[in-house]
């Protein structure tokens, strides 16, 4: 224990990742290097940029205090592209050592190689996935059932404030310290105390725990939202599919995330205060740990899948000009997965050496859900039969999602199976896998998502040329990086290998470094097309609200729509509401008169408990108490404080209400309608000609 | 124009995924289990195709069908429109019954394989031999207490005869596979798990840990040797007779240092219970790599 102890805890000034660089340079410590400047270079050049701008002002007061759902569903989806990109990125680089590391060591460490696979997948799952879903829902759901705000329009700025503070604290990782090497699963006892003494497995427990209890309150928030909020007559049945998936999903997310806080909280006692949960000794068994993290694990497949289920259940409808084919099927058929999502965890051990009979129990548990989702592949099959097909970039994300979930569809029934499972359980072939479901049947979801409801957020369409070469990188790119992966598994390539001893998989491991390069490029392509189309927005703009001729509440509004989304809550008579208004002719009418509507008020709460978190994750990770006390108590401060105040809401007056809403209705007057075989030109401002 | 449009649809990369798919599944090397040299490896692999074949049924419509609706009624093309067509109980029946008859199939299946295919139920062909496995930090030891012989890296096993692993581990969690010939068992400090395995094809294999546990993870593989009954013997005798040393107390605690032996070791005693003394050892004091 040094003098400094006290004030620095166990953080010393060798944890810094440049130290390694300069005492011992090697190809892998300069990639940590230079990573860590990238976060460095990174944080410098948004304060600079902000400074210069002057954002900082309109940064707070608009937007980090902000209780408005549209802007923590957009500031959300921003987190998630930063470290998206991060992730990605240790994806090429582990794909390029694995390519190059067949008997010879390539270029990077054993340890580095390690650090990378956990964060990847901890980035990916915790702080892309979770955030780029919850951020997506966030903007849509509230707009889409007719409602102004979540039920609890603070406590959704706190759950983005703990899910950010973990994302920093993963990005803080790479500059002070080294991250866990025991993968996102962090299986005991190897990340037990006596195996992983130092600050890695830490970051790891903080970081996740801090995301799990804002996912908890995210899916309190938005199951309470759509219990409680929705516009008159809309009734349970009559909820676009993806409000349905979202209440799915919310309730998994109730269920699922406390067994994995109770997991890392068990964790965190083992290596804190000499418990022995997970221990091999003292009665510890670190199967219980398997069992924790999987009864969340699994649910948690079905958290990230199902949101993406909804968004292809309003893309496809509405680029095939069409009414969705089946929607009774479609919401049993996801009820079914959200009940069956919690019969299954135990597929991820089959191989622990329990009974048959209960390995056959889950396996075939898990080989029914199969079921309901090829019910769903069928219905947005037949929902395009008959259409009139518009090969957006958002479509064309929902049908490469179509194909090649399938075929992750395929596998997944063959690892449904113990016996195959066996053979094939922690192999590439698992990593194949489960890649080919999360990537169309999550990241295709969501960049579907962005392409679509971007116009409704920001005004204008996304440039739809780059969309397009992203498409081609993304699709091509994901078949040419994990079908060798499917080969390699099946001859026996284990998952996590830094180095491998059969000259057998090189060109396997060549193409599929290939194919992370063409997903490089498809990321690349993305944040070109984000830049592209903000350079051209005047263009790309569709102000009077409905470039696509879409079916659900959230288009009945400006784009972007006010602050508070409804200048009157409309009266809901059917499953596509706002089609049925436009066929109607009741979409654009003036209501009979405008109320006051009442909004929450801005809060500092939220910003604040989020560097509090922040603070006590760093604090807890590197034993600086004083920290750990001032987080904790700053937290707990700034909650009492809250609770004093009493004036939680601002109005806004009738008559600013009735000016922006007629300003809009008048737009919408004076924009004239396209049709739909102009949609991706100049001429679509927003106003669709009934195709129906 | 029609073409770059179709293509624009996805039909393209559908095709070469497909191609890429059935290239990546037949051109695998002589690895793994789907080139088994064991009975449980050719079930595995028998199941993993009849499973392939059996969702056929499921998945061929779809291929078959997506690219010609896509093509069908692509906008501005020639197929009927019906805007407010979302319901048909033919459909229905068929999409949900389609599926249930091909899980119900397969679940059936899957039930009597994993019965059938538990790895702790002996194979057939005749009294297994026993066979005990200890992971360490980066290297597995077996112990042959039949023949009174060990081995740290390299499995001895004679052709066509059945054996039985009993596993556990000396460090963290691992995962014990023999990928030519099929299953795999975790091994797991202060329990006892088990696998049936057989090699009826002599030859040198690799054989795996293939939970991460540490820097030198990728190193803890280990050769398999399936050989003629007549040549274990030997094996066994000249391992014996060579002056290899005795496993010994110094030598058991000589494992517990994570290492990566450069060649394997040879051992001419199986000292009883120290198999047992290890699983006990873990529960009482736990498992420390370092």
């Amino acid at each position: 224990m040094s003098d400094w102890y006290w004030i620095f805890g166990n953080l010393k000034w060798n944890s810094l990742v440049f130290f390694h660089a300069f005492e011992s340079p090697s190809a892998s410590e300069e990639i940590a290097a230079g990573a860590a400047l990238m976060v460095i270079l990174g944080g410098l050049w948004l304060v600079w940029l902000l400074t210069v701008k002057g954002w900082w002002r309109p940064l707070w007061r608009d937007w980090l205090t902000s209780p408005d759902h549209k802007k923590i569903g957009i500031m959300y989806v921003v987190v998630a592209l930063v470290m998206l990109a991060r992730a990605v990125a240790e994806a090429v680089v582990m794909r390029l050592q694995q390519a190059v590391a067949v008997n010879d060591p390539g270029f990077l460490s054993a340890d580095h190689f390690g650090q990378l696979f956990s964060t990847h997948g901890t980035i990916m799952i915790f702080f892309m996935a979770m955030p780029f879903l919850t951020g997506v829902i966030n903007y849509v759901m509230p707009q889409q059932i007719g409602a102004r705000d979540v039920s609890f329009p603070v406590m959704n700025a706190v759950s983005l404030a703990l899910t950010t503070a973990g994302a920093v604290l993963v990005m803080v990782s790479l500059v002070f310290g080294q991250f866990e090497t025991g993968g996102w699963t962090a299986y005991p006892p190897y990340t037990g105390i006596r195996f992983s003494p130092g600050e890695g497995v830490d970051y790891w427990i903080w970081a996740v725990s801090l995301s799990s209890i804002g996912t908890t309150l995210s899916g309190i928030n938005f199951a309470v939202t759509i219990y409680k909020e929705r516009a008159p007559g809309m009734t349970l049945m009559r909820m676009p599919l993806f409000t349905w998936t979202t209440l799915c999903t919310a309730i998994l997310m109730i269920f699922a995330m406390i067994p994995l806080t109770a997991a890392t909280a068990m964790l965190a006692l083992d290596r804190y205060a000499g418990f022995h949960f997970f221990t091999t000794d003292k009665g510890g068994d670190m199967m219980n740990y398997a069992n924790l993290f999987w009864l969340f694990g699994h649910p948690e497949v079905y958290i990230l899948i199902l949101p993406a289920f909804g968004v292809f259940s309003e893309v496809i409808p509405v680029f095939s000009g069409k009414r969705l084919y089946g929607y009774t099927s479609l919401v049993w058929a996801t009820m079914a997965i959200a009940v069956l999502s919690f019969t299954v965890w135990l597929h991820h051990f089959f191989t622990m050496g329990q009974s048959a009979n209960l390995n056959a129990v889950f396996g075939f548990a898990t080989m029914t859900i199969g079921v309901p989702t090829g019910v769903k592949v069928y219905d947005w099959m037949l929902t395009m039969y008959r259409g009139r097909l518009r090969f957006t970039t958002a479509m064309l994300f929902s049908v490469m999602f179509l194909v090649t979930f399938v075929v992750g569809g395929i596998t997944g029934v063959m690892l449904a199976n113990p016996t195959v499972d066996f053979a094939t359980h922690n192999t590439l072939f698992l990593v194949a896998h489960f890649h080919n479901m999360l990537i169309p049947g999550l990241l295709f979801g969501m960049i579907a998502a962005m392409q679509f409801w971007f116009p409704k957020a920001f005004g204008f369409r996304l440039d739809e040329r780059w969309g397009k070469i992203s498409f081609w990188c993304w699709s091509i790119g994901f078949y040419v990086a994990f079908m060798p992966l499917y080969a390699l598994g099946l001859m026996g390539a284990m998952r996590r290998s830094f180095e491998w001893y059969q000259p057998e998989f090189l060109p396997y491991l060549v193409v599929a470094a290939g194919g992370a390069l063409l997903i490089l490029c498809g990321l690349i392509a993305l944040f070109v097309q984000l830049w592209v189309s903000v350079k051209h927005r005047d263009q790309l703009r569709v102000p009077a609200g409905d470039p696509w001729d879409a079916h659900s509440l959230e288009w009945m509004s400006a784009a972007p729509a006010p602050e508070w989304n409804f200048a009157v809550i409309p009266e809901v008579h059917g499953r596509e509401a706002f089609l049925e208004a436009k066929r109607d002719g009741t979409a654009y009418l003036p209501p009979e008169r405008y109320e006051d509507i009442h909004l929450p008020a801005h809060s500092a709460m939220a910003p604040l408990i989020g560097v509090g978190a922040l603070a006590l994750g760093f604090g807890l990770t590197w034993h600086i108490w004083w920290m750990v006390a001032a987080g904790f108590i700053g937290i707990w401060a700034v909650v009492i404080a809250r609770s004093f105040v009493t004036d939680t809401g601002h109005v806004i007056p009738a008559d600013v209400v009735q000016r922006e809403h007629e300003r809009w209705l008048e737009l919408v007057r004076n924009t004239p309608a396209v049709d739909r075989g102009v949609e991706q030109q100049s001429e679509n401002l927003g106003h669709a000609e009934a195709v129906i | 124009m029609r073409l770059a449009r179709y293509l624009n649809s996805g039909g393209a990369a559908r095709a070469g995924a497909l191609l890429l798919a059935a290239l990546s599944l037949a051109g695998c090397a002589d690895l793994g289990f789907i080139n088994p040299a064991g009975p449980v490896a050719a079930a595995q692999r028998d199941h993993l195709w009849s499973i392939l074949w059996w969702m056929m049924p499921v998945v061929v419509p779809l291929f078959v069908l997506l690219p010609l609706i896509l093509w069908r009624y692509r906008y501005r093309g020639a197929g009927d429109y019906r805007p407010d067509w979302t319901h048909s109980n033919q459909f229905e029946v068929l999409i949900w019954g389609l599926p249930v008859i091909i899980v119900g199939v397969l679940g059936y299946n899957l039930w009597v394989e994993t019965v059938e295919m538990d790895p702790y139920k002996p194979l057939p062909g005749g009294e297994p031999m026993q066979i005990q496995v200890i992971g360490y930090d980066w290297k597995w030891l077996f112990l042959y207490p039949e023949q009174g012989v060990s081995t740290v890296n390299a499995l001895y096993l004679p052709v066509n005869r059945p054996v039985e692993f009993e596993l556990t581990s000396a460090s963290v969690l691992q995962s014990f596979l023999i990928p030519k010939l099929g299953g795999q068992i975790y091994a797991m400090p202060g329990m006892i798990t088990k696998q049936n395995l057989k090699g009826d094809v002599a030859g040198d294999y690799i054989g795996l840990n293939t939970q991460y546990n540490g820097n030198n993870f990728t190193d803890q593989h280990f050769d398999v040797h399936v050989v003629p009954e007549a040549s274990f013997d030997a094996w066994v005798t000249h391992v014996k007779d060579s002056g290899a040393p005795a496993l010994d107390e110094k030598m058991l605690a000589a494992l517990q240092v994570p290492s990566v032996p450069e060649a394997p070791d040879l051992f001419s005693t199986a000292p009883d219970g120290a198999f047992e003394g290890v699983v006990e050892q873990a529960m009482v004091k736990g498992t420390c790599g370092i």
